[in-house]
């Protein structure tokens, strides 16, 4: 039971392998992975209330990991949901397309499980690798080849990520003789302020601020958002971040309240990301690469909540992110109903498009105004809470920086939400969501909204969660 | 807590009904696709809020400045963030202005809005709930959140059925209305620390919070609020966002959401940063004298309509903040009256120019020249409230702008010279309109084909008529409300500056 949900995945890959194997038509790869994903999720949800520890201490399932497993089940569930279609997926490498997919998800489940340092290495690779492939599975019948550029790039920026990781995971083990976490703190912790300590940490922490795409390891983000197929890119959007964020609560986590060098340098990361990622955003013409900027810019947003090194803080940082992925699955629920063949979308090609599909028009308002950080949604609880609590730990220029941050993002934010309601559709086809579509978006706005109404329960079960591994 | 909170026995739950009843009406409207029920549904909800609301007034307690019809629930336990609403002499009037004057917005878009009816309906009911959310908010957070949310309406309203620029025009007024507001949230921010962590309004009123905090925390709030007034050098987006907007989201904004900015300044700025308000004070007024030369002087050279009147608003307003911060009684108590007066006055008038686009489709005052012989009705309506938003005698912003004019006179009389000249260039930009409209000259269009009001555009515009000559002949009723609100706040004001000096004075000894 308590390896429940990733033999679920490897079960899942397999049956996905053997389909590749043969000919199965596009319909039938795209109705079997949904099951496959609805039984995923199932499982994570079985196991949810389980604990223990597996493989000679190296994996750990507790309630933290449990619920990040079923965030990241659930996520990948909605991603399959609104792209079944997988309109910029060439028909003959879907099946290796979704075997990737669950390979990477298998690998994110693996690493909120683990807390030994190889372990956390193993998983994080086996996500990564198979996102590298599943970048430049893209349709090239429209002559569009930047989704090889967009492979590799992310290729290279993710190897040279994992390189600085392995070289920080060496000092630490050379600096405490092992890799268990818990065991590494212990020993750390009477050397917090050595430069040999500080360079190990920020460097493990670097393998996550490239999954979360953190300003100074954000430069893969606009390219390999445009390059990938749209149903690749919801995916990278939405969930390695939810484990780069539970990762990165793990690690800094244990070492609570020491080290003024390393709040520092999340300070300076946090407010660069922001500012570089809106900063960024407001000229772009392709909605892709906007909601990628948007997305290193709340990637600041969410440090800012780790850097308090509270329990509440980690809660409002884990509050965030869920948030953050729901109104971002939101917004590319949009462009993957709305582009016809998988083709990206310029922002003028979502012109009029309220009274092309009036459903699919609301939920990217309601999407941007979200992630704008308007109320009464999710993205503005999730703000308000953050700067509230990084205020009360005394971040004053910090909160600001932020605020005037808000102040900037609206901009182009609203730019897209202008073509949609205020131009004209031009010409431009109608677009009929299918009810699964519709059906999704309906839940993802509702829990937009529920969550930013009643955002108490969501961040005190976040604490509980928070608690079991502190 | 419970000191500044006076619960209502017979009215339990009435701020939250009137709340609340419009959000439920636009969130069922949701689901119905019929274009004349949503018409119908969307007046039968709004009138029937007007209508819950009237026990407000009669309910009120006229001798308490405490905030009363209180309701108090836990919302978000672990910021200490609460659901407290409750309302006191500042606040009843402008909520009584914002529940009847939204039926008549109904009335006013029956046949204006063509398109997309029922989703114009939804935004006014959420409209109408943020509206009075703000109004009757004593949480900082919730009063933000409503504060914020009612953008997102507001621009729809304009961005769908506004005019040719209504781009521009709803990205500018969104833009400037939320870069205002961010620092407003930094400063809710400090204000909960400082507070025990609390968000509870009246709590944070009359500390003694150091100069330099109450400098910041005093821009931050002049920041958010001054641009919402508009007062003058913030203006920029009022004439764009009026002249695009429909009818109603033209009365909405003249009405309802300009008074928001100066109530702010009434509600947070002076009783939180008492201190600021004495340092910053002259040069807000200065600025509202500005404003009012300004606008009258902008008004004047306008040849269209809607911008005529929304440069007329700027000056209007700028009665209003010279009102508030001339700091005594007839002053602060004008500029609520002539809060609630304006809102009457340059409503009335928008939803005229509504009607003569409708027939016309054109707000040139030239296409409108030489109507009065047609459409004699019509121009007797537009007499009486042009007339009202010069400060006619007999009319309703006479009064008002009497007391600001009596109250600055009290502060200081070179402010008040400098602000006379407004009050003629009112007097002459709106005589200038009224003329063409009514006479116009030798040279005027075609006018025979217009018909005059219909029975609906009469029953949409007598209200405001009736309120224009009520206010204008006996206000005493109106300024009863708000009298003791208006003195506690100056003597509190006063009261602080008092223990300052005394406690200078102690330590010079």
């Amino acid at each position: 039971m308590l390896f429940l949900p990733e033999l679920t995945l490897l079960g899942a890959s397999l049956i996905i392998f053997i389909i590749s194997l043969g000919k199965a038509d596009g319909d039938t790869t795209n109705n079997i992975a949904i099951g496959l994903g609805v039984a995923i999720f199932g499982a994570t949800v079985l196991s949810y209330s389980q604990t223990g520890k597996l493989f000679f201490n190296a994996y750990q399932v507790d309630l933290f990991s449990q619920v990040f497993k079923t965030l990241i089940s659930g996520a990948m569930l909605i991603v399959l949901l609104f792209g079944y279609k997988l309109r910029g997926i060439p028909v003959k490498v879907q099946p290796e397309y979704y075997l990737c997919m669950f390979v990477s998800v298998l690998g994110l489940m693996m690493l909120v499980s683990s807390v030994e340092l190889l372990s956390i290495f193993i998983s994080l690779e086996l996500s990564s690798f198979a996102v590298y492939i599943m970048v430049p599975m893209r349709d090239e019948s429209g002559n569009f080849r930047f989704q090889m550029e967009a492979g590799i790039k992310y290729l290279l920026f993710g190897v040279a990520a994992t390189g600085f990781m392995l070289f920080g995971m060496s000092y630490m083990y050379g600096l405490t003789g092992s890799t268990e976490l818990s065991v590494i703190v212990t020993k750390l912790a009477t050397i917090w302020d050595t430069p040999a300590a500080v360079i190990a940490m920020m460097m493990v922490i670097a393998g996550f601020f490239y999954k979360l795409a953190i300003f100074p390891f954000h430069f893969w983000v606009p390219d390999v958002y445009e390059g990938a197929s749209n149903e690749t890119t919801a995916f990278i959007a939405s969930v390695p971040k939810l484990a780069a964020v539970a990762m990165l609560i793990r690690l800094i986590s244990l070492f609570s309240g020491e080290g003024k060098i390393i709040l520092n340098v999340l300070m300076v990361c946090a407010v660069a990301s922001m500012f570089y990622g809106n900063l960024s955003a407001l000229i772009q013409k392709d909605i892709k690469r906007m909601l990628g900027f948007s997305g290193i810019a709340h990637a600041g947003f969410v440090l800012l909540g780790i850097l308090t090194f509270q329990i509440t803080g980690y809660a409002n940082a884990m509050y965030y992110i869920i948030g953050y992925v729901l109104m971002n699955l939101a917004c590319f629920l949009v462009i993957c109903t709305v582009s016809e063949n998988g083709e990206n979308l310029l922002i003028e090609d979502l012109s009029g498009l309220h009274k092309r599909s009036p459903i699919m028009a609301f939920t990217l308002a309601v999407g941007l105004f979200a992630l704008a950080g308007i109320p009464p949604f999710v993205g503005f609880m999730g703000k308000f809470m953050l700067l509230t609590g990084a205020y009360v730990e005394g971040h004053r220029t910090v909160v600001i920086l932020a605020a005037i941050n808000t102040a900037i993002a609206i901009y182009y934010y609203l730019s897209v939400i202008r073509v949609t309601y205020a131009s004209d559709p031009e010409g431009r086809a109608s677009v009929y969501p299918t009810v699964l579509t519709s059906a999704t978006s309906v839940f993802l706005l509702a829990f937009i909204v529920i969550m930013g109404i009643f955002p108490q329960q969501f961040v005190d079960y976040a604490a509980t969660v928070i608690k079991s591994i502190m | 807590m419970d000191k500044f909170l006076l619960y209502s026995n017979e009215y339990p739950h009435i701020l939250s009904t009137l709340i609340f009843l419009p959000l439920a009406g636009a969130i069922l409207l949701l689901f119905i696709r019929n274009e004349s029920f949503s018409r119908y549904w969307a007046l039968g909800i709004t009138t029937f809020t007007a209508i819950l609301s009237i026990p407000l007034i009669s309910a009120f307690d006229k001798t308490s400045s405490k905030f009363q019809f209180v309701e108090r629930v836990d919302w978000i336990h672990s910021l200490n963030i609460q659901y407290v609403v409750g309302i006191d002499g500042i606040s009843i009037l402008l909520i009584m202005l914002t529940t009847l004057i939204m039926p008549l917005c109904v009335l006013a878009s029956w046949s204006y809005i063509k398109t997309r009816v029922q989703a114009f309906m939804v935004c006014l009911l959420i409209m109408e709930s943020a509206m009075l959310g703000v109004f009757m908010a004593l949480d900082f957070v919730l009063f933000y959140i409503l504060w914020e949310a009612m953008l997102i309406p507001m621009y729809m309203l304009i961005a769908i059925w506004g005019g040719p620029r209504k781009i521009y025009a709803s990205v500018k007024f969104f833009l400037y209305t939320l870069a205002g507001s961010v620092m407003l949230l930094v400063a809710i921010i400090w204000l909960y620390i400082h507070n025990g962590y609390s968000f509870f309004i009246p709590e944070m009123m009359w500390h003694n919070y150091s100069s330099t905090a109450q400098i910041f925390l005093f821009l931050a709030f002049f920041l958010a609020f001054a641009i919402k007034v508009p007062m003058f050098p913030f203006h920029t987006w009022l004439p764009a966002a009026h002249v695009e907007a429909p009818t109603a989201g033209s009365v909405i904004l003249a009405s309802v959401l300009l008074k928001m900015g100066t109530y702010g300044f009434l509600r947070f700025a002076i009783p939180i940063t008492p201190e600021a308000t004495m340092t910053l004070a002259p040069a807000i007024l200065w600025l509202s004298i500005a404003g009012i030369i300004y606008g009258g002087f902008t008004a004047l050279a306008q040849s269209d309509m809607k911008k005529l009147i929304a440069y007329s608003s700027v000056g209007h307003m700028g009665f209003v903040t010279l009102g508030i911060f001339a700091l005594n009684t007839s002053g602060v108590e004008g500029a609520i009256l002539q809060m609630l007066n304006h809102g009457i006055t340059t409503g009335a008038l928008f939803l005229c120019i509504g009607m003569m686009y409708e027939r016309t489709h054109s707000r040139e005052l030239r296409d409108a020249t030489g109507v009065g012989k047609y459409m004699p009705i019509y121009v007797t309506f537009l007499t009486f409230f042009s007339l009202s938003s010069f400060g006619f005698p007999a009319t309703n912003s006479f009064v008002g702008e009497f007391m600001i004019l009596a109250g600055t006179f009290e502060h200081s009389i070179w402010l008040a010279l400098a602000a006379i000249p407004g009050a003629v260039l009112a007097a002459a930009y709106m005589l200038r309109m009224l003329q063409k409209i009514v006479w116009g000259g030798t040279d005027n269009p075609d006018q025979s084909w217009i018909k005059d009001l219909n029975i609906r555009e009469i029953f949409t515009l007598a209200p405001f008529l009736f309120f224009v000559f009520w206010i204008g002949l006996g206000a005493q009723p109106f300024i009863d409300l708000i009298h003791v609100s208006v003195e506690n706040l100056l003597t509190k004001y006063h009261g602080y500056h008092g223990q300052i000096v005394a406690v200078t004075n102690l330590i010079i000894q």
